[in-house]
């Protein structure tokens, strides 16, 4: 039993929640740009939390379902009118465009079973920079055949309540889609900071930046005034993380994201706390974010309230699984 | 001697899922050991909390799981203790030798777009720089900016030559570049800022292989010139 690829989307790649331990020989962990997304749609069709799902990123894929399946959206909402944030039961033949996104700009797409697809270095996300992992370390393609390792787990679809046209009455939240923009995004102040001019630390949390065109899941671009170093000394290239902002002598700040370096010798100007990052992936490229000082205390809370909710959305989904 | 009772110049939180401690803003090879030895003895503990363990030239960075119920939003400090811990250990060098990589080299002129420019700069001969370079006796520094991707000091100070002002866009896997005091083999084709002077036919990194990095941090590494004949062959 499988999915077929009719339209590829703009890119569509299989993503969990990443490959730890290995960023001592380079590689990032990579993996979902927005897990908490990821994590939602897994629980909607009955799947553990670390089962691979499809990324599905500002134009989505039109798929053919052979048989049968339970399927769950979440995340950014798309245009196609598959109804998001619950789980479905896609019929066998039945064919499916997930259109445009609306509002955010990567949803996730989970199958109850999960995808035959085989890990890599501990993980089925897919590594683009590396070409593996996923499916044969590509985005999917037209004319791809997406096995599924346990169809009979659809049959889960049964236990749920349904009204008379056959849905679930419930949904759930989108945790991490803006409301309006400029988003609110949380950051320690970098390493570096200090060596930034006043004038730029002042228009680092002062500026309303825009995603450019050049962002990918590597990195994001930030359009908006030119951040200039009151010294430019060369930097030792040090250890990165998923959030670190780093400054290019152009100037211009460069948000590192899941699939980024693991090192790099432009200086860091801040650090996004790990609760924002979600939130900032759910912007596409004309979004825009302002960026508000914390301290490692406050880092801990918005993730603590970030975790809760979604533990509370697990739980709610769980109820209705009867678990 | 190595100096053991080094102490960290600052421990700066990399967001609240890791720390960098570090030791030198400048790179100092002795401080680089040490950094690789008490990278060494962090990881042999292997503590649930503990994600990875990166040394990089002048510090170390733990990436720490923030959803460890003993951490619980104290990542900096659990990092600052666990190396203060390890500090007080003696680090002393390994007795084991380190392992010893033999790369070979193609530093044929299709295989080294910027030699010539690097003869140039340095007043040296294609071939000088090539024989320069594969006399060398070199250890890997640090492992990052992408998978595989070693920076290897221990480059003859004759070769030194700054970064290209502009980087190449696309370089091939395998290359062998120069810049400053240190090469660098580029694991996939990527854009990259370093003089080009030969290609490996290794492959750098292979996510399939039980070791997938081809290189270590604290490897000895030796480069060797082969001909464009021997590359092919060696070429799978």
């Amino acid at each position: 039993m499988s999915i077929s690829v009719l339209r590829p989307g703009l890119l569509t790649t299989f993503q969990d929640h990443g490959r730890h331990g290995l960023q001592h020989v380079g590689l990032c962990p990579g993996g979902a740009m927005d897990p908490v997304a990821l994590s939602l749609a897994n629980a909607l069709v009955g799947n553990d939390a670390h089962e691979v799902a499809l990324e599905m990123t500002v134009i989505g894929p039109e798929l053919s379902f052979e048989s049968d399946t339970l399927v769950a959206i979440c995340g950014a909402e798309f245009k196609g009118g598959f109804p998001h944030n619950r789980p479905v039961l896609a019929p066998a033949g039945s064919r499916f465009n997930v259109g445009r996104a609306l509002r955010g700009a990567r949803a996730y797409l989970a199958v109850a079973g999960g995808f035959a697809i085989e890990p890599v270095l501990g993980s089925r996300s897919t590594f683009l920079p590396g070409g593996f992992g996923g499916l044969e370390g590509r985005p999917l393609r037209h004319g791809d055949v997406l096995p599924l390792r346990n169809p009979s787990a659809s049959a889960r679809f049964a236990s749920l309540k349904k009204t008379r046209n056959g849905s679930v009455r419930w949904s759930a939240p989108p945790l991490t889609l803006p409301d309006r923009e400029p988003i609110v995004v949380h950051v320690l102040e970098g390493q570096h900071y200090g060596s930034f001019e006043v004038n730029a630390q002042r228009l680092f949390f002062d500026a309303v930046w825009r995603i450019s065109p050049e962002s990918n899941r590597m990195g994001f671009r930030l359009a908006g005034p030119t951040l200039v170093r009151a010294q430019d000394d060369e930097i030792l290239s040090g250890p990165t993380c998923l959030g670190t902002v780093q400054v290019p002598a152009n100037g211009v700040p460069i948000a590192l994201m899941a699939d980024h370096q693991t090192t790099g010798g432009y200086p860091r100007i801040a650090e996004i706390v790990s609760a924002d990052v979600p939130r900032l992936a759910q912007l596409a490229p004309g979004g825009t974010v302002h960026f508000v000082g914390c301290d490692l205390g406050m880092a801990a809370q918005l993730r603590h309230h970030m975790k809760e909710r979604l533990q509370t959305a697990l739980r709610g989904i769980a109820w209705n699984f009867g678990q | 001697m190595a100096r053991t009772t080094l102490r960290p110049l600052a421990i700066i939180p990399l967001g609240d899922c890791a720390a960098y401690i570090e030791f030198s803003d400048k790179l100092d090879l002795e401080v680089n050991a040490v950094v690789q030895r008490l990278a060494t003895v962090i990881q042999a503990r292997e503590l649930s909390w503990i994600r990875d363990v990166v040394p990089a030239l002048g510090g170390l960075a733990l990436h720490i799981d923030p959803d460890h119920p003993g951490v619980d939003g104290d990542s900096l400090q659990w990092a600052a203790n666990i190396v203060n811990e390890c500090l007080k250990e003696s680090l002393v060098e390994s007795k084991k030798m380190p392992r010893l990589l033999d790369v070979p080299v193609c530093y044929a002129p299709e295989f080294a777009p910027d030699i010539e420019e690097v003869a140039n700069r340095t007043g040296l001969s294609a071939e000088e720089v090539a024989r320069r370079h594969a006399a060398g006796d070199y250890r890997v520094l640090m492992i990052g900016f992408a998978p595989g991707h070693a920076y290897i000091g221990g480059l003859d100070e004759k070769l030194s030559v700054p970064r290209r002002a502009s980087p190449r866009a696309l370089v091939a896997a395998g290359a062998v570049a120069i810049a400053n005091d240190q090469t660098v083999v580029y694991p996939y084709a990527i854009s990259g800022g370093w003089s080009v002077i030969g290609r490996t036919p290794l492959t750098i990194f292979d996510a399939g292989r039980a070791e997938p990095s081809l290189f270590a941090t604290g490897d000895r590494v030796r480069f060797h010139a082969i001909s464009k004949e021997e590359f092919l062959e060696m070429q799978v």
